[in-house]
């Protein structure tokens, strides 16, 4: 893929992890599983995929983002 | 009345204090006596440390006291605002503000925002009004965190011990700890108290449930008492809500001082991709037991005295006075760790930002340190004489913070990535909608021909929201209106070289 098609893909993925982090498609559900409402098992479920998400973008957008060279900032201290 | 427990009680939260004590002192001896090292450790803050000191700084009174107590009273959905907030959009507001701060922060050697924007404008106006409207809404939030303390030992010892004790006792050690440790000491216990947090809020979640039956008598306990609780929305919680308080607090966090200048600490990129991918799971392992633990204590019919939290009648109920305790301590420690966070950068907007600039510039080192610690003093005995009043609950007093530090998190972002952005832009944009907001929250809500204006929402969306569409437009706004001066510096913000 060109660069501009990632990047834009990155913005879509961020988009969505946003948008249904609450599942407002279960708005007023109540149904509950091993105890507890099925929206917190999908939020819980939601937050790992985020953190997956997250990994897979500092791997591989995160200085493209900010145009910057891995070189550049791999400096320490 | 004095129970028999009580000086178990206070030997656990007393000891408790003395070991993050001692932490402190020990990394006193590690610290050097310049500016860089003081407030940001020499930059040298490795991943484990930054991470937990960032998340021990939101683990406040109002995450660990006013989360359970409002899901008590409306239900679990908090944990839904807190971890979209907290997990999502800080994680990318992290990556947005927070490396691009790191980046320019590192090559010009900034301690402050106030200083990155006030050398990046070539202004010490913008630079003072930046300091000090963030010195002003950490006002209210270090009050919290006594407000917090003091209604914890109340809730822990059933009133033997008096509100303004346990208010005192903290403020009292937050001074010495500030003066003494420096951020070294602060980020040290920071990792300490958020690990012990993390560690004894499943304990807790496994006792309360072992002692009440297991999960499925819980559970059905809620689905008899509260119903409501179970359903998604309701009540309290509108999408609205739930989408500004997310919103203004995701936006207001990255804004206060002591997690705005976390931006310049990490020791290398690799750091800050860390902490940003692990954020929304340590989010959720954090905020669903400490929410679910108010949840149940409504579904099991425990009552909570007026003016006291949740958590410690629920533990005191199902589990020994030890163990009470050791959570309530572990709390109180969180607050502190706030607080000292927050001071300590406070410190530092007021004497790189205030002091020296416009009072006394040239200002010995070891005079500016003395300022710091004097001002640090002086701000938390302020806090603490307020706090004797309880201006509100606690998440009210926290949000009413959230929200100021939320309007200037727009310009900010505006001015980090819009080279034409201009000093009275700037300028416009913040006054602008601190005006605004301060109106909001400090006049009552007035009807003009048929429209409440200074309510609290305006077409049921939060006046903070407007506050903040209110300073992008400004400062965009009048920065399109107005050219730069010569001394503006837009390339002091360009990072990086890559050829596109």
């Amino acid at each position: 893929m060109t660069r501009k098609k990632t990047d834009y893909l990155w913005i879509g993925v961020f988009a969505v992890l946003v948008t249904f982090a609450v599942p407002w498609f279960l708005w007023r559900d109540a149904t509950t599983w091993q105890g507890l409402p099925v929206w917190l098992w999908w939020h819980i479920g939601w937050m790992g995929l985020a953190s997956v998400a997250f990994a897979l973008f500092a791997r591989g957008a995160w200085d493209r983002g900010m145009n910057v060279d891995p070189e550049e900032v791999g400096f320490d201290g | 009345m004095a129970s028999p427990q009580l000086p178990v009680q206070l030997g656990i939260v007393g000891g408790y204090l003395v070991v993050a004590l001692a932490v402190g002192l020990l990394a006193y001896r590690l610290t050097g006596r310049d500016a860089e090292d003081y407030y940001l450790a020499s930059r040298s803050i490795g991943t484990v440390v930054l991470l937990f000191t960032t998340f021990a700084t939101l683990l406040s009174a109002f995450t660990f006291f006013g989360g359970p107590n409002l899901a008590y009273g409306a239900g679990p959905e908090w944990i839904l605002v807190m971890g979209l907030m907290d997990g999502i959009l800080f994680a990318i507001l992290w990556y947005l503000i927070g490396y691009r701060q790191w980046l320019i922060g590192k090559i010009q050697g900034y301690v402050t925002l106030g200083e990155m924007l006030g050398d990046r404008f070539g202004s010490r106006r913008l630079r003072a009004l930046v300091a000090g409207v963030s010195l002003f809404w950490l006002f209210p939030y270090v009050m919290l965190q006594q407000m917090g303390a003091g209604e914890a030992i109340v809730g822990l010892t059933n009133g033997a011990i008096p509100y303004w004790v346990g208010a005192a006792g903290i403020t009292l050690f937050i001074i010495v700890y500030v003066v003494a440790a420096g951020l070294r000491g602060v980020a040290w216990t920071d990792t300490i108290q958020g690990l012990f947090m993390l560690g004894i809020v499943w304990i807790a979640v496994g006792w309360v449930l072992s002692s009440a039956g297991g999960l499925d008598v819980v559970s059905s306990s809620v689905a008899e008492t509260t119903p409501e609780f179970l359903a998604l929305g309701g009540g309290l919680y509108s999408p609205q809500w739930m989408i500004a308080q997310a919103v203004t607090i995701a936006f207001g966090v990255t804004m206060f001082p002591q997690i705005n200048q976390r931006f310049f600490v990490a020791k290398d990129v690799r750091v800050l991709k860390r902490s940003f991918a692990l954020w929304p799971v340590l989010v959720v392992l954090l905020f669903v037991p400490a929410f679910l633990l108010g949840t149940w204590a409504a579904g099991l019919g425990i009552a909570v005295p007026e003016g006291s939290n949740v958590i410690p009648v629920l533990l005191n109920e199902y589990t020994p006075a030890w163990f009470a305790a050791l959570v309530v301590a572990g709390a109180m420690a969180a607050m502190m760790s706030s607080s000292d966070s927050m001071l300590l950068s406070g410190s530092s907007y007021l004497t790189r930002d205030l002091y020296r600039p416009f009072v006394n510039p040239s200002a010995s080192d070891e005079r500016e340190a003395w300022i710091a610690r004097i001002g640090v003093a002086v701000f938390a005995i302020g806090t603490f004489v307020v706090s004797l009043f309880r201006p509100g609950t606690l998440i009210t007093v926290g949000d009413t913070a959230f929200g100021g530090y939320a309007q200037l998190a727009l310009p900010v972002i505006v001015a980090l990535y819009w080279p034409k952005t201009t000093r009275q832009g700037m300028i416009a944009g913040i006054a602008g909608s601190q005006l605004f907001y301060l109106l909001h929250v400090f006049l009552p809500a007035l009807t003009v021909g048929g429209v409440t204006v200074f309510g609290s929402t305006y077409f049921t969306w939060d006046f903070a929201l407007y506050g903040m569409a209110l300073s992008l437009l400004l400062t965009v706004g009048v920065s399109l209106l107005t050219t730069a001066d010569a001394d503006e510096r837009a390339e002091t913000f360009t990072v990086g070289t890559r050829a596109d």
